[in-house]
């Protein structure tokens, strides 16, 4: 066992983790000591993969302004949005744009040589008169380019980083005041040595759970560690029924075609060629937000009217945006299609599906990133931020761009909060025996307690999971996942796993990863079945409204108990609002 | 390579196997292994994997993994090109494991192919397919890969021109994976070398408008170790999965070098 002992802890790399790892360093007014540990290596996080842009309203093509963008935010959510916290980041979305191009970051450039803005989905003019210009943009790859330019940033600046430290519990203090956070415990891969690393502030950053599903845009590593932590510690999760799919994943794989395709212009048609979105937004057609997109490709398919020899796709139609903005704007998702379908975009329509994408919900934090621990009091020195978090800006349905700028300008606001807190508070003790918990973990899963394959049972959960659990769930699909997701927490006691060394086991570490998947898809299907009505990314053929009566609420989601198959309880928490009463959603 | 082979073609070795898929073939995968915990030199172990020609090399890895042996290990995540974790050597060319398809490696249409996949040259091994990272991404961070400005910033982004931002535009999409790098016989004789990669993040910078330090940069790889060592063969070009002209890349530092632009 090593002891290292930190001001500041942060949990992850990617966008979030080293935005907040920055903000720390740069802009708290001192230097707390500060670590990060990550998972994976720096620059392999998934906020890499992110493609289409990130929204502010800088008006620098057209007219726009921010209390657009926060109306545009909490529509597109449905109405579950913190009116507040929206209006935060809408506002503080120019800074953040305008701070990651002082840092470097490559935008595109419109002629004058200012930042350039497309179109995206769900954002308008004046509040849905028609779609505006607001995605600040690189090419399709400004994920890569956020976190290349946030690594860049960490080096320039000298953050010091944990590669491959696996963190798997956080350390919680009994104080007379309550429990506070005091630390993380990791294990290092390269050689299975555990690390405790004491701090007076600890940021959770880990990104999301996508892994869950079979057809999913997200990356292996995605397996919600973050959000598995806290909720074994007996700290709630919120609103994890509402799971975003998004509209244009290669059909069959997943992987993620931007919607800044159809913000230049792409179209989505059936069998027949028809442009199907004008019958389910008639104003703003292929631009309406995600989860209503996701839901008319799937009713496009279910009716029969799918492409393919199976008909089970629909298509995604570049091909009157011609060959020269197809490879300067759109050139990563043009050779993604070559490459894995073997479809030219320049010439043929695209076969596309939705895919898993995004959690909307996950570890409750307010407007500073202080993780609550229940519906009113926080944990002292403990911080979230970006998909691992849940503010709630996104509601029941993200839009599109809005998680890059969620990771800058949360990840911010997490990053500078822990650097005050550190500032101002002394080292509490950790715990007795904080290794404890992970220890046990690890010998346990290296024991010989069974046959079962980890593998076998990630198969059997992505498969149920994609059946019965995504874009459109009934009572019945949701109790047969549940039925499901049960019997393999039965079976993953029995897990074996057969690498038993101590170097770089990625045989152990899937076999840790695939326990918080199985947690977390019991969370969301147990939320799903609970909410009785249809909102954003959550649709429920059984109950197709929106119930603002009865569901006007978050959901926040307690683990009872120890051990993998401890009961789940529901709690609710209410929706901030300030100025936006809730309507229809139509585009 | 003189490491013995061992044959673990579809023997079972962890129960019962997944169904396979229709039209799939019988791949004959030969990896290059090490563990130091229990290897004293590399070897070469063969495992038959059901297959469809469109499947990612990856794919086939993570069959291994998975289903006939858990200690197989490599970096892998985002699985379609961005992150960089899975570089490679695939028949012996780098790669990333989850940006080649098997179709593109079938040579006549047989039914029955082998292929190859060993550690990327010149970075110390860990275990098996996944090695030392960290002197490629020394040599990242010693040539200040970060816009250097001076001054007061202004208050809202810098102003640069589309054609100015189009000069560094292929140097952008670098993701870090050491295909490059690990493809260059230099690299290889001599690991003092900065590499490919380390160049092509410099130029990212050197030929960015907005930037002031590109003679900080210059002078950096000026050195012994720096773009002169480069004897332009051209691996690191065919070798990039980013498709960035790696070669041009540095003969531009090179010329920027020589006319201290």
């Amino acid at each position: 066992m090593q002891f290292h002992k930190y001001d500041v802890v942060i949990v992850g790399a990617g966008g979030a983790g080293m935005r907040a790892a920055l903000a720390a360093a740069t802009e708290a007014g001192h230097a707390p000591r500060t670590a990060v540990l990550t998972k994976l290596y720096p620059t392999r996080s998934h906020t890499g993969a992110a493609q289409g842009g990130m929204c502010a309203a800088l008006a620098n093509v057209e007219e726009d302004n921010w209390e657009w963008h926060t109306f545009d935010t909490i529509k597109g959510g449905d109405y579950l949005v913190d009116q507040d916290a929206a209006e935060i980041m809408a506002k503080e979305a120019i800074d953040a744009v305008l701070d990651l191009e002082k840092m470097g970051l490559p935008f595109n450039r419109t002629p004058e040589g200012r930042i350039d803005q497309r179109r995206f989905g769900g954002h308008t003019r004046n509040h849905g008169e028609a779609a505006v210009r607001r995605a600040c943009y690189a090419a399709d790859r400004t994920g890569h380019m956020i976190l290349q330019t946030l690594y860049q940033n960490c080096v320039k600046h000298g953050i010091e980083f944990f590669n491959e430290f696996y963190v798997l519990d956080i350390c919680l203090t009994e104080t007379e005041s309550g429990p506070v956070c005091t630390g993380a415990v990791a294990y290092e891969l390269a050689t299975g040595e555990i690390h405790v690393f004491q701090a007076k502030a600890v940021v959770f950053a880990t990104g999301g759970f996508g892994k869950v599903f079979k057809t999913t845009s997200n990356a292996h590593t995605l397996t919600g560690d973050g959000m598995g932590i806290i909720f074994r510690k007996g700290l709630p999760l919120e609103d994890m029924e509402f799971y975003q799919f998004h509209p244009t994943g290669l059909a069959g794989l997943g992987i993620l075609l931007t919607e800044g395709a159809r913000g230049e212009g792409a179209i989505l048609r059936n069998a027949s060629g028809e442009r199907f979105m004008e019958r389910y937004a008639p104003t703003i057609k292929d631009l309406a937000p995600r989860d209503i997109v996701a839901r008319s490709m799937a009713l496009e398919v279910l009716e029969g009217r799918g492409a393919g020899p199976n008909k089970d796709y629909v298509l995604l139609d570049c091909t009157h945006l011609g060959a020269e903005v197809l490879e300067t704007k759109l050139p990563d998702i043009t050779e993604f299609a070559r490459t894995y379908l073997a479809v030219d975009p320049v010439t043929e329509p695209v076969p596309v599906y939705p895919t898993a994408h995004y959690a909307m919900g996950g570890i409750p934090t307010n407007i500073h990133g202080e993780v609550l621990r229940d519906n009113d009091n926080v944990i002292p020195g403990l911080y979230a931020a970006g998909e691992c978090a849940c503010v709630s800006v996104h509601g029941a349905n993200r839009l599109g761009t809005n998680s890059l700028l969620d990771i800058n300008v949360f990840g911010r606001r997490a990053g500078l909060s822990a650097a005050n807190y550190a500032a101002n508070h002394e080292l509490i003790d950790l715990p007795e025996n904080p290794t404890t918990v992970v220890e046990e973990q690890v010998a346990l899963l290296l024991s010989d307690h069974g046959r079962e394959r980890v593998a076998d049972i990630r198969t059997a959960l992505q498969a149920t999971m994609d059946a019965n659990a995504s874009v459109y769930r009934t009572e019945e699909t949701l109790k047969q996942a549940l039925h499901d997701v049960q019997a393999l927490k039965d079976r993953y006691a029995h897990i074996s796993v057969q690498d038993k060394g101590k170097r770089f086991n990625t045989d152990l570490l899937e076999a840790v990863e695939l326990g918080f998947l199985l947690e977390l898809a019991e969370i969301l299907v147990v939320g799903a079945l609970e909410r009785k009505e249809s909102r954003g990314g959550h649709a429920r053929e059984d109950y197709p409204n929106r119930d603002d009566t009865n569901y006007m609420r978050h959901s926040m989601f307690y683990k009872q108990g120890d051990g993998l198959k401890s009961e789940i309880r529901l709690d609710y928490k209410p929706v901030t609002f300030t100025r936006y009463k809730p309507m229809e959603r139509k585009y | 390579m003189t490491a013995a082979t061992v044959d673990r073609a579809a023997s079972g070795a962890r129960g019962d196997q997944p169904p396979v898929p229709d039209g799939a073939i019988t791949i004959t995968v030969k990896i290059m292994r090490f563990n130091p915990e229990v290897d004293s030199e590399p070897r070469w172990e063969s495992f038959g994997v059901p297959a469809l020609p469109t499947d990612r090399v990856l794919n086939l890895l993570h069959y291994i993994k998975w289903y006939l042996d858990g200690t197989l290990t490599f970096r892998r995540s985002c699985a379609h090109g961005i992150c960089g974790s899975d570089a490679m050597q695939v028949n012996g060319v780098n790669r990333l494991a989850c940006k080649v398809l098997v179709k593109d490696l079938m040579a006549g249409g047989g039914k029955h192919t082998t292929i190859t996949v060993a550690p990327i040259k010149g970075l110390p091994v860990h275990k098996d397919l996944l090695v030392d990272m960290e002197p490629f991404m020394e040599a990242f961070r010693a040539v200040k890969p970060f816009l250097i400005t001076y001054g007061n910033e202004p208050t809202r982004e810098r102003v640069q021109s589309a054609a100015d931002r189009e000069r560094f535009d292929d140097t952008t999409k670098c993701i870090l994976c050491a295909c490059c790098t690990t493809s260059c016989p230099v690299f290889w004789n001599e690991g003092s070398y900065f590499g490919p990669a380390a160049i092509v993040n410099a130029h990212r910078f050197i030929f960015d408008s907005r930037d002031e330090g590109a003679q900080e940069r210059l002078d950096i790889l000026n050195d012994a170790e720096g773009v002169w060592r480069c004897r332009t063969t051209f691996n690191c070009t065919d070798a990039c999965p980013r498709g960035i002209q790696v070669t041009k890349a540095i003969q531009e530092v090179k010329r920027a070098l020589l006319f201290r632009r």
